[in-house]
C-alpha cells in the first residue's frame, strides 16, 4: 500500500523530519523523571531481576577472569546491558521464544539456567546441552524457550519472524523477542525479517542493543541515519528507542510491546540505547579504537547502580543484602566451575550424532575408521580414548541420559 | 632477510600493493583504525587514508557487492571477510556476480581487480563457525580463481599475484598459521605463480597432496614415513582453481601412489575432484586406491576438535597403507 498524496514540485524527503525520542523514567540516581510513572512491579519480581543482573555480572567477570587464566578457551560478556536484557525477558510470558545474538547470558539467568548449566557448556563438558560442539557462551535451552546460539550474526531474526508466524498460527498467544545487536542490524537478514514480519503480521518483538560498538566498528561508521529505529517506518513496523541503561523503561517499554504482538498481531522494533562496557569478548581489545574516557563515562551510567539505588529508594533493598549476595554469587560461581572442569568430555560417538536425526551409514563407517585409529594411538586422543573404555562408555551411556533429563 | 609471521607478510603484500597503485583498496569489517580482527590490515588506514582503508558496515554480501562494483569500474579492491565462515552471505554476490561477470557480458565488463581475503581453517579451539574450510563450495564455480598459501613467503608472492591477477582471486588464509608460521620473507615486491603446485619434497614411493595448513601436518606424517623407509613426494597444491593437473600427475606416474589430505570433510571436498582426475590420467600407473584423509563428514566440533582433524598420524598411517597394499 502506498500513499496517494501528490506534490507537484520535487521535493525531497531526509528522514530528518522524523526525531526520534528516547523513552526514561529512572535518573542515575534511582529517582523518577517527573511526569514519569514507575511500571507495575512486585516487590519479589523487583528483586528477582536485580538478582538476575548482579547474578551476570558476577558471573562475567569470573569468567573473563578464568578465560584469562587459560581456564577457558573464550568468553564474552553482558557487561553494562543487563537492563536491556533482563529488563526485555522480565517483560515477557515465560513461554515467549527468545532468540538471542550471543550477549544475552541475562535473559537466561533470569528465566532459571543454573551455573552449573553455564558452566557445563562454557567447558564444553558431557553434561553441556550442546555436547560440547560449540564455543563457550553458544548456551540453548529448550525448556526455558531459549533458542541455541548461532555465531553467524542476524541468522536469528528472520528466523524469529518465522517462529512467531507459527506461534500466532498455533494460536497459543506467544510471542518470539529477538536480539541483536546495532551492527547485526547491517545485515541482509535484518531488513529481511522486518519486511517479512510486517507483511504476514507476525508476533514478534526485535530488540535492539545499540551498545554503540560492532567490534571495533563505532556505530557512526555502521549508519549514517539515526540509529537503528527509523528503519521501522520504511516497514510500517510500531518502534520505540528507550534507554537501555534504565530498567523500569526497558520492562515498561517491552510489556507495550508484547501487547501489541501478541493482542495485534504486529511485529515491534525496540532500539535500547546502551554501551558495551567490556571488550567484545575474551579475544578483543578495546583500547585499539576506544579511549579510557569514554569507557568512564558509561561506567557513569551502570544499570545495575541505578536500579540498585531504586530498590533502596523503595526500601527493598540494603548494603548488608547486596553484600550477602555478592557473596553467595562469588562462592557458586567458584563452586560451579571446579565442578565443570573436573566433568569429562562428550562420549566420542557424539562427533557424528545430531549431524542427522539418524546416523547414516557413511558416518558410521567414518567412525568406526576413527575409533581403530584411535586404539592405535590412544596417548595422542586422550578424550575420544577415554570413550573406548568400555567401562567409561558404560558410566558416558548413563550420564547422557542424565544430560537430556535436564534439558 | 627479515623474518616475519604469515600476518606480517600478508599486511606487507598489502602495503606494497597500495603504495604502488591508488587504485588499491583495503576494506571489511574493523579492518579500518583496528586493522582487522586478526591485524593484517595494520597501520594501511594510517598510510593511505580513510578513503582507500576503511570499516565497512557488518554486511558481507554488501561488502562484495560494493567490491564487484568497485572492481567493475577499475579499481583494484581487496575486499576482507573477517572469518571464511561468515562468507556465505556473500555467496550469491561471488558465484552468481564475481564469477560470471567477465563471461555474461562478453567481456564488455569484468571484476578481474578482486581479490578475496578470508581467514580459514580450524585447529584454534573455533568450534562449528570459527574453522570451516569452504574452498570446495567455490572450486565448483568457474570463473573463479582459488588460493591458499601454507607460510609467510608463499603468502606475501602469492597474494601480491592474486591482487595483480587479471581474474577474480579468493584468497583463504589459514588463520591456525598467522602466529605460528614465521619464515624469511623478503622486504622487495615479487609475485608467486597462480594455477601452479609445487613439489616440496622429491621422493620415490608416493605422492602426498595437501594445501595450507595441511602441508605441515603432512611435512610431521612424511617425517615419520621416512624413518620407516617410505620415501614421499610432497607437493603444495597452492591453487585449488585452476589446479595444477600435470604436476601431480607427472608425480603419480613416478610414484604410483597418492594421498591427498584436506581439512574439510570428505564428501563433495575437493579431493574428490584431484582423485578422479587423477584416477582418469594415471590409471594404469596407480599401484594402490587414491587415499583421501580429511575432516569427517560432521560439522566442525569443539572439544573433540583434535579427533576430528585429518591430523599427521592419520596422514601417516594412510602412507603406510598405500605403500603397503
Amino acid at each position: 500500500m502506498t500513499t496517494t498524496q501528490e506534490i507537484h514540485s520535487p521535493t525531497f524527503l531526509t528522514g530528518d523530519e522524523l526525531s526520534i525520542p528516547t523513552f526514561r523514567l529512572l535518573k542515575q540516581d534511582g529517582t523518577l523523571y517527573d511526569g514519569g510513572e514507575a511500571p507495575e512491579l512486585s516487590r519479589e519480581q523487583a528483586l528477582k531481576i536485580y538478582h538476575s543482573m548482579v547474578a551476570t555480572r558476577v558471573l562475567d567477570e569470573r569468567m573473563m577472569a578464568a578465560q584469562r587464566q587459560g581456564r577457558l578457551s573464550f568468553y564474552m560478556q553482558c557487561t553494562g546491558e543487563e537492563a536491556a536484557v533482563i529488563g526485555a525477558t522480565a517483560a515477557l510470558d515465560d513461554a515467549d521464544m527468545i532468540m538471542a545474538q550471543y550477549r544475552e547470558q541475562g535473559a537466561l539467568v533470569y528465566r532459571g539456567f543454573s551455573y552449573d548449566e553455564f558452566m557445563n557448556q562454557l567447558f564444553g563438558n558431557e553434561l553441556d546441552y550442546g555436547k560440547g560442539r560449540q564455543m563457550p557462551i553458544h548456551y540453548g535451552s529448550r525448556k526455558l524457550h531459549y533458542m541455541t546460539i548461532s555465531s553467524p550474526l542476524a541468522t536469528q531474526i528472520p528466523q524469529a519472524a518465522g517462529y512467531a508466524y507459527g506461534q500466532k498460527l498455533a494460536g497459543d498467544e506467544l510471542c518470539t523477542l529477538c536480539f541483536f545487536g546495532e551492527g547485526a542490524a547491517s545485515e541482509g537478514d535484518f531488513h529481511a525479517a522486518l519486511n517479512m514480519a510486517a507483511v504476514h503480521e507476525a508476533p514478534v518483538i526485535f530488540f535492539c542493543r545499540n551498545n554503540g560498538y560492532a567490534i571495533s566498528t563505532p556505530s557512526i561508521e555502521q549508519f549514517a541515519a539515526d540509529g537503528v529505529a527509523p528503519r521501522a517506518y520504511g516497514y510500517r513496523m510500531h518502534v520505540i528507542r528507550v534507554d537501555g541503561n534504565d530498567i523500569l523503561a526497558v520492562l515498561a517499554a517491552t510489556r507495550k510491546a508484547r501487547r501489541i504482538a501478541v493482542e495485534q498481531n504486529k511485529p515491534v522494533l525496540i532500539e535500547a540505547m546502551s554501551y558495551r562496557l567490556a571488550a567484545h569478548s575474551s579475544s578483543d581489545d578495546p583500547s585499539g579504537y576506544r579511549s579510557k574516557k569514554e569507557e568512564e563515562a558509561w561506567r557513569e551510567k551502570d544499570p545495575i547502580l541505578r536500579m540498585q539505588h531504586w530498590l533502596v529508594g523503595q526500601g527493598w533493598w540494603n548494603d548488608d543484602e547486596e553484600k550477602a549476595l555478592q557473596e553467595s554469587l562469588r562462592r557458586e560461581v567458584l563452586e560451579t566451575m571446579k565442578r565443570a572442569e573436573k566433568r569429562p568430555p562428550p562420549p566420542l560417538d557424539s562427533l557424528v550424532s545430531d549431524v542427522y536425526a539418524d546416523v547414516t551409514p557413511t558416518l558410521q563407517r567414518q567412525l568406526d575408521q576413527l575409533k581403530r585409529h584411535i586404539r592405535q594411538y590412544p596417548e595422542a586422543y586422550p578424550k575420544g580414548a577415554r570413550s573406548l573404555d568400555p567401562d567409561v562408555k558404560a558410566r558416558d551411556d548413563a550420564s547422557d541420559a542424565h544430560a537430556q533429563e535436564g534439558e | 632477510m627479515p623474518t616475519m609471521n604469515m600476518l606480517q607478510a600478508i599486511n606487507n603484500a598489502l602495503d606494497i600493493a597500495m603504495a604502488e597503485d591508488d587504485k588499491v583498496l583495503c576494506f571489511g569489517e574493523d579492518v579500518g583504525i583496528f586493522g582487522g580482527v586478526f591485524r593484517a590490515t595494520s597501520h594501511l588506514q594510517e598510510k593511505y587514508g580513510r578513503s582507500r582503508c576503511f570499516n565497512t558496515p557488518l554486511v558481507e554480501q554488501g561488502i562484495i557487492g560494493f567490491a564487484n562494483g568497485l572492481a567493475a569500474q577499475g579499481s583494484v579492491p581487496v575486499a576482507e571477510i573477517q572469518f571464511a565462515d561468515y562468507i556465505f552471505p556473500a555467496f550469491d554476490q561471488i558465484v552468481n556476480e564475481t564469477a560470471k561477470f567477465r563471461y555474461r557480458s562478453g567481456d564488455l565488463f569484468n571484476v578481474g581487480g578482486l581479490t578475496i581475503r578470508a581467514p580459514y581453517g580450524g585447529g584454534i579451539s573455533g568450534g562449528l563457525y570459527h574453522s570451516q574450510s569452504p574452498e570446495a563450495y567455490f572450486a565448483h564455480t568457474p570463473g573463479l580463481k582459488i588460493v591458499v598459501p601454507r607460510n609467510p613467503y608463499q603468502a606475501k608472492g602469492l597474494l601480491l599475484a592474486a591482487i595483480r591477477d587479471p581474474d577474480p582471486v579468493l584468497f583463504f588464509e589459514p588463520k591456525r598459521l598467522y602466529r605460528a608460521s614465521t619464515g624469511e620473507v623478503p622486504e622487495e615486491d615479487y609475485q608467486l605463480p597462480i594455477g601452479e603446485a609445487e613439489v616440496t619434497r622429491e621422493g620415490s614411493d608416493v605422492t602426498v597432496l595437501g594445501w595450507g595448513a595441511q602441508m605441515e601436518v603432512i611435512e610431521r606424517a612424511v617425517e615419520l614415513a621416512e624413518k620407516e623407509g617410505i620415501s614421499c613426494e610432497v607437493i603444495d597444491l597452492r591453487s585449488i582453481l585452476p589446479w595444477d593437473q600435470d604436476s601431480v600427475v607427472e608425480s603419480v606416474l613416478k610414484t604410483g601412489r597418492l594421498v591427498i589430505t584436506h581439512e574439510a570433510p570428505l564428501t563433495g571436498g575437493f579431493a574428490g575432484e584431484v582423485a578422479a582426475t587423477v584416477q582418469e590420467r594415471c590409471f594404469l600407473y596407480l599401484e594402490a586406491p587414491i587415499a583421501r584423509v580429511t575432516g569427517m563428514d560432521t560439522p566442525f566440533p569443539l572439544t573433540l576438535e583434535k579427533e576430528y582433524l585429518a591430523d599427521h598420524l592419520k596422514v601417516f598411517e594412510a602412507i603406510k597403507a598405500s605403500v603397503a597394499f
